[in-house]
C-alpha cells in the first residue's frame, strides 16, 4: 500500500533491524534472561544485530546502539527495555544522533509490563519477554518515516485557578515577558492560602 | 496578590469559569463563563458607602460563617480585584420602591444592575490548572460534635478566629461566652487517613498547622493549656521539627490517639473521651474549645474539568501527573500542567515550588513560538474514498472534511487530527491510513504473538493513556498477574478495528481483550464510545455466527488503576482456561468458512 508519507525508496529496501535488549541494572534481568532473548532475536527475519545492554538509556548503552546502528547500516531498531511511555522519547532522540528518522524506533516493553509483574515466574517471563520483541520486530519492519509538521504556537498561558499555586505560576510567567490569562470563580483571588492566618514554617502572614 | 492585579502581562478574571476547550497544545481555545459582578471593576474605590446603606445581611463566607457581610460587599479586605461585588441572589433588586439604596449611595456610580453574564474566548498556547482543594466537610464524623457544639471549630474557623483581620479581631474567643478559653484541644487526621470515612489518603499540612495553631495560641496566652490528639506527627519538611519541638518546649501536650466521644457539659465546654494508645488507658479531657484539623479533597471543579481537558486522576480524585518522580507537574495531555493541591495535598513551599516548576515546563514548550506536532495522524487513500462521510461523523476534532453531494473525498486536516485513529477503524473501505499504527502494523503483531501456542495466551488491546498505562502502573507498583497476557499498544481504544480482533480469533486467539479509558475520560474527547459501541456490536455478530461472544471483552481501565488491571488479567486468564482446544479449532473454520 502507498501512502503519501512513504517514499517508495523506503518500501523497496530490504527492512534492516538491531535488537537490543536492556538489562536496566537487575530490574529485567533479575527476572528475565536477557542473554538469551537477544540470542533467540538474532534469529528473527530482517534482525541484522540483536545483543544485551546493561542500561540502553545510559550514555554509554546509547553509543552501543548508535555504534551498532552506523556498523551495521541499520534503518530501524528494537528497544526492548522499559515502557515507551517513559523512554521513547530518550530514544527517539538517539535515533536522530545516528541519522534515523526518529519514527523508526519500536520498544518491548519488558520491565513495567514484564519483568516487574511476573517475578516470581523467571520462565514464563523470558518466553513473555521473547513473544513481546518478536511482537515488536515484526512491527518494526513495517514502520515507515514520519515526518514532524511545525505549528504556530500562541504565547499565551492560561492559569486556572488563583490561589497561591495558580498567583506563583501567573508571576514567573509574567515577569518572563508571557502573557497569563488567570481564571478564578470566586470574586477574589487568594485561595484557601487567603485565609490563613500564620503559615508554617517562617510564621509570618499569609498574604 | 497585589502583584497579580497590577502586572501588565497578566489579565485576571474573577467570578469566571471555563465552560469549554477546544483545540490542542499550542492552539487552544478556551471559552470562559465571567460572572456579572453589578460593579464596575475599574471604578470602583472600595469606599464602602455602598455597604453602610445595604439593608441585606448574609452570613460571611470567607470568614466561614463566623461573622456578616451586606448583599454588596468586598469579600476581604486585602481582596484583588478590591472591587466590590452584589450577590445578586441576596439583593432586594433595584426597583426603587423596592431599595436601590446602594444606587444612591454611590458616589462614582459604578453600580450597574444592567450587567450581565459575559462569554469570553481566549486563544491559549498552555494551560497551568491549579485549581486547590476542598476542605473535608467533618459533619459525617458525628462523634465530634461539630455543628451540634457550637466550641468544636474547625481549623479553618480558627484560622479566621485567631486572624487579627477575622470576626474577633484576632482574639481566640469561644463561640458560646466570648470568653478566650483557658484549654483547646486540636484533634488530628480528621477526613485523613481513614479507610471508612473520610479520605485513606495523608492530607500533609494538618500535622504542621496544628503545630503552628499552638505557637500562635502560646505565644499570646503563655499559659493556656493545649492537647493534641494525633494519630503520627508529621513533621518531615525543613524547620518543621524545629517548630515541633518548639511547641513541645512551650507545654503544648501531645497524646498518641483520636477521641471515641465528645460531650458538651453544662458551662459549654467539652468532654473528650481518648484511648492513649502510649498508655493503653482511656481517659478524659475537659476542654473549653476544640478544634478539628481538617484534611483535604479535591475542589469541586475537578471532575467537570478532568473531563473536558481530556486528564486523568489518581484514585483520591486528585490530577493524576504524568511521571510521579520524572514529571511530577506534566500532564499525559501535552501543554498542560499542575500546580499546587490540584495534584495532591500540599503546604504553600512545596505550592509555590510546584507552581514555579509548572510555569518553566509551560515556558519550554513556548519559547520557541512554534510546536512540532506529532505526526502520528490519519491520511485518506483518496482513491477508495466511497464518500460515506462515516469519519468525518466519528472524528472528535472536527478533523475530516468530505462533501457527499460533490464527490470529493474525504480530507484530513493533519492540524486538528490528533491521531486516535477511530476513523481508520470504523472505515468500511479501507480507505484510511493511520500513521504509525496502520492495520498492517497492528496484525503483524497479533500474528507474531500467536504463532506458537496460541491457546495460551490473553490478546489486549490497550490504549496509550489509560490502559497501556495502568499496566505500567501494575508494573511500578508490583501488582503480580497471569504471565500469559500480551499487550498491543494503539494510541486510542478507539484505533480497535473490528478486523484486528477477528484476525487474533482466526489465528487461534482465546479470549481478546479490548481496554481503554473510562467513559468520560478519554484523551481524545469522547472517541471511546465508538470502540463501546463497535464491541458491543462485534460481540452480537460473534454470537450470531456461533462464536462465544464473551470471548471478547471490553474493560475500562484508567492510567491509575494498576490493581484493577492486575485484577482484570486474572479475569481474563479465568476466561481464557474456559476455551478448549476444540473451541478454538471451531473457531478457525467458521472464519474460514466465512471468508470463501
Amino acid at each position: 500500500m502507498q501512502v503519501k508519507s512513504m517514499t517508495s525508496a523506503d518500501s523497496e529496501k530490504q527492512a534492516r533491524i538491531g535488537v537490543y535488549v536492556c538489562h536496566c541494572g537487575l530490574n529485567i534481568s533479575k527476572t528475565v534472561d536477557c542473554a538469551k532473548v537477544a540470542e533467540v532475536s538474532k534469529e528473527l527475519e530482517y534482525v541484522v544485530e540483536a545483543k544485551d545492554i546493561a542500561y540502553a538509556c545510559s550514555e554509554p548503552g546509547q553509543k552501543e546502539i548508535v555504534d551498532g546502528i552506523i556498523d551495521n547500516d541499520l534503518d530501524r531498531i528494537v528497544v526492548a527495555s522499559c515502557s515507551p511511555r517513559l523512554h521513547e522519547p530518550t530514544f527517539r532522540q538517539m535515533l536522530q544522533k545516528a541519522d534515523l528518522n526518529p519514527y523508526m524506533l519500536e520498544m518491548a516493553n519488558l520491565r513495567e509490563q514484564c519483568s516487574w509483574v511476573h517475578m516470581s515466574e523467571p520462565e514464563a517471563a523470558t518466553r513473555k519477554a521473547l513473544d513481546l520483541v518478536k511482537m515488536s520486530v515484526s512491527r518494526a519492519a513495517l514502520l515507515w518515516p514520519l515526518f514532524e509538521e511545525t505549528l504556530p504556537l500562541t504565547k499565551r498561558t492560561m492559569v486556572i485557578g488563583g490561589g497561591v499555586a495558580g498567583i506563583q505560576a501567573a508571576l514567573d510567567l509574567a515577569d518572563n515577558g508571557y502573557e497569563v490569562v488567570m481564571v478564578e470563580k470566586n470574586p477574589s483571588i487568594g485561595g484557601t492560602m487567603a485565609k490563613l492566618d500564620k503559615t508554617f514554617p517562617t510564621m509570618d502572614c499569609s498574604i | 496578590m497585589t502583584d497579580v492585579g497590577r502586572h501588565p502581562n497578566i489579565k485576571m478574571l474573577t467570578m469566571s469559569e471555563v465552560v469549554g476547550i477546544k483545540g490542542y497544545v499550542g492552539n487552544f481555545k478556551v471559552e470562559i463563563l465571567k460572572r456579572a459582578r453589578y460593579v464596575d471593576e475599574s471604578e470602583c474605590t472600595a469606599c464602602g458607602d455602598c455597604v453602610k446603606v445595604c439593608p441585606v445581611v448574609r452570613s460571611d463566607e470567607f470568614n466561614e460563617g463566623l461573622s456578616s457581610r451586606k448583599a454588596i460587599y468586598s469579600p476581604f479586605p486585602q481582596a484583588v480585584p478590591s472591587s466590590y461585588l452584589i450577590n445578586v441572589n441576596e439583593c432586594l433588586g433595584h426597583n426603587p420602591s423596592v431599595c436601590s439604596k446602594c444606587l444612591d449611595a454611590c458616589d462614582k456610580k459604578c453600580i450597574d444592575f444592567q450587567m450581565s453574564d459575559e462569554k469570553i474566548v481566549e486563544e491559549i498556547g498552555t494551560i497551568i490548572v491549579a485549581t486547590g482543594l476542598e476542605p473535608y466537610d467533618p459533619k459525617e464524623l458525628d462523634e465530634y460534635g461539630y455543628t451540634r457544639y457550637e466550641n468544636v471549630l474547625t481549623s479553618l474557623e480558627f484560622e479566621r478566629l485567631v486572624n487579627a483581620g477575622g470576626p474577633s479581631q484576632g482574639e481566640p474567643i469561644r463561640p458560646t461566652d466570648r470568653k478566650t478559653p483557658k484549654s483547646v484541644g486540636f484533634i488530628q487526621c480528621v477526613g485523613s487517613r481513614s479507610a471508612r470515612r473520610g479520605s485513606e489518603y495523608c492530607s500533609n499540612t494538618c500535622c504542621m498547622n496544628t503545630v503552628k495553631s499552638s505557637l500562635v495560641l502560646k505565644e499570646h496566652y503563655p499559659d493556656i493549656d493545649i492537647k493534641v490528639f494525633y494519630v503520627d506527627i508529621r513533621a518531615f519538611g525543613k524547620g518543621f521539627e524545629d517548630l515541633y519541638m518548639r511547641s513541645k518546649r512551650y507545654g503544648v501536650q501531645y497524646l498518641r490517639g483520636l477521641p471515641g466521644t465528645v460531650e458538651e457539659l453544662d458551662d459549654s465546654s467539652l468532654r473528650v473521651a481518648v484511648e492513649n494508645t502510649a498508655t493503653g488507658k482511656v481517659e478524659y479531657h475537659d476542654l473549653d474549645m476544640l478544634v478539628l484539623a481538617l484534611g483535604m479533597k479535591p475542589a469541586k471543579s475537578t471532575q467537570r474539568l478532568q473531563e473536558m481537558l481530556g486528564l486523568q486522576l489518581n484514585p483520591d480524585g486528585f490530577y493524576l501527573e504524568a511521571h510521579p518522580k520524572l514529571q511530577p507537574v506534566d500532564a499525559a495531555t501535552r501543554g498542560i500542567f499542575f500546580a499546587g493541591c490540584a495534584e495532591g495535598p500540599k503546604d504553600i513551599k512545596e505550592s509555590v515550588t510546584q507552581a514555579s516548576a509548572a510555569s518553566v515546563r509551560a515556558i519550554r514548550l513556548m519559547h520557541k513560538g512554534e510546536i512540532s506536532a506529532e505526526p502520528i495522524t490519519s491520511e485518506i487513500i483518496e482513491e477508495n474514498c466511497k464518500f460515506c462521510g462515516k469519519c468525518a461523523e466519528v472524528c472528535p476534532y472536527n478533523a475530516i472534511s468530505l462533501n457527499k453531494e460533490k464527490k470529493i473525498p474525504a480530507s484530513v486536516n493533519t492540524a486538528a487530527c490528533s491521531g486516535c485513529g477511530t476513523c481508520a477503524a470504523e472505515c468500511k473501505f479501507d480507505a484510511i491510513i493511520m500513521n504509525h499504527f496502520t492495520d498492517d502494523q497492528i496484525n503483524s503483531q497479533t500474528d507474531a504473538m500467536l504463532v506458537e501456542e496460541p491457546e495460551s495466551k490473553i490478546v489486549v488491546f490497550a490504549c496509550n493513556w489509560c490502559s497501556y498505562a495502568g499496566a505500567d502502573y501494575a508494573g511500578v507498583s508490583r501488582f503480580q498477574y497471569p504471565p500469559n497476557a500480551r499487550l498491543i499498544r494503539t494510541m486510542c481504544s478507539g484505533r480497535v478495528d473490528e478486523k484486528f480482533i477477528m484476525r487474533a480469533f482466526e489465528k487461534g486467539a482465546p479470549v481478546v481483550l479490548v481496554s481503554g479509558c473510562h467513559i468520560g475520560d478519554c484523551h481524545y474527547i469522547d472517541a471511546n464510545k465508538w470502540t463501546e459501541k463497535r464491541i458491543i456490536k462485534l460481540q452480537g455478530k460473534l454470537e450470531k455466527i456461533g462464536i462465544r461472544p464473551e470471548r471478547l471483552q471490553l474493560e475500562w481501565i484508567s492510567a491509575a488503576e494498576g490493581m484493577r488491571f492486575a485484577d482484570v488479567m486474572r479475569q481474563m486468564e479465568d476466561l481464557r482456561k474456559s476455551v478448549s482446544s476444540e473451541e478454538i479449532a471451531e473457531t478457525i473454520e467458521i472464519l474460514e468458512n466465512r471468508k470463501k
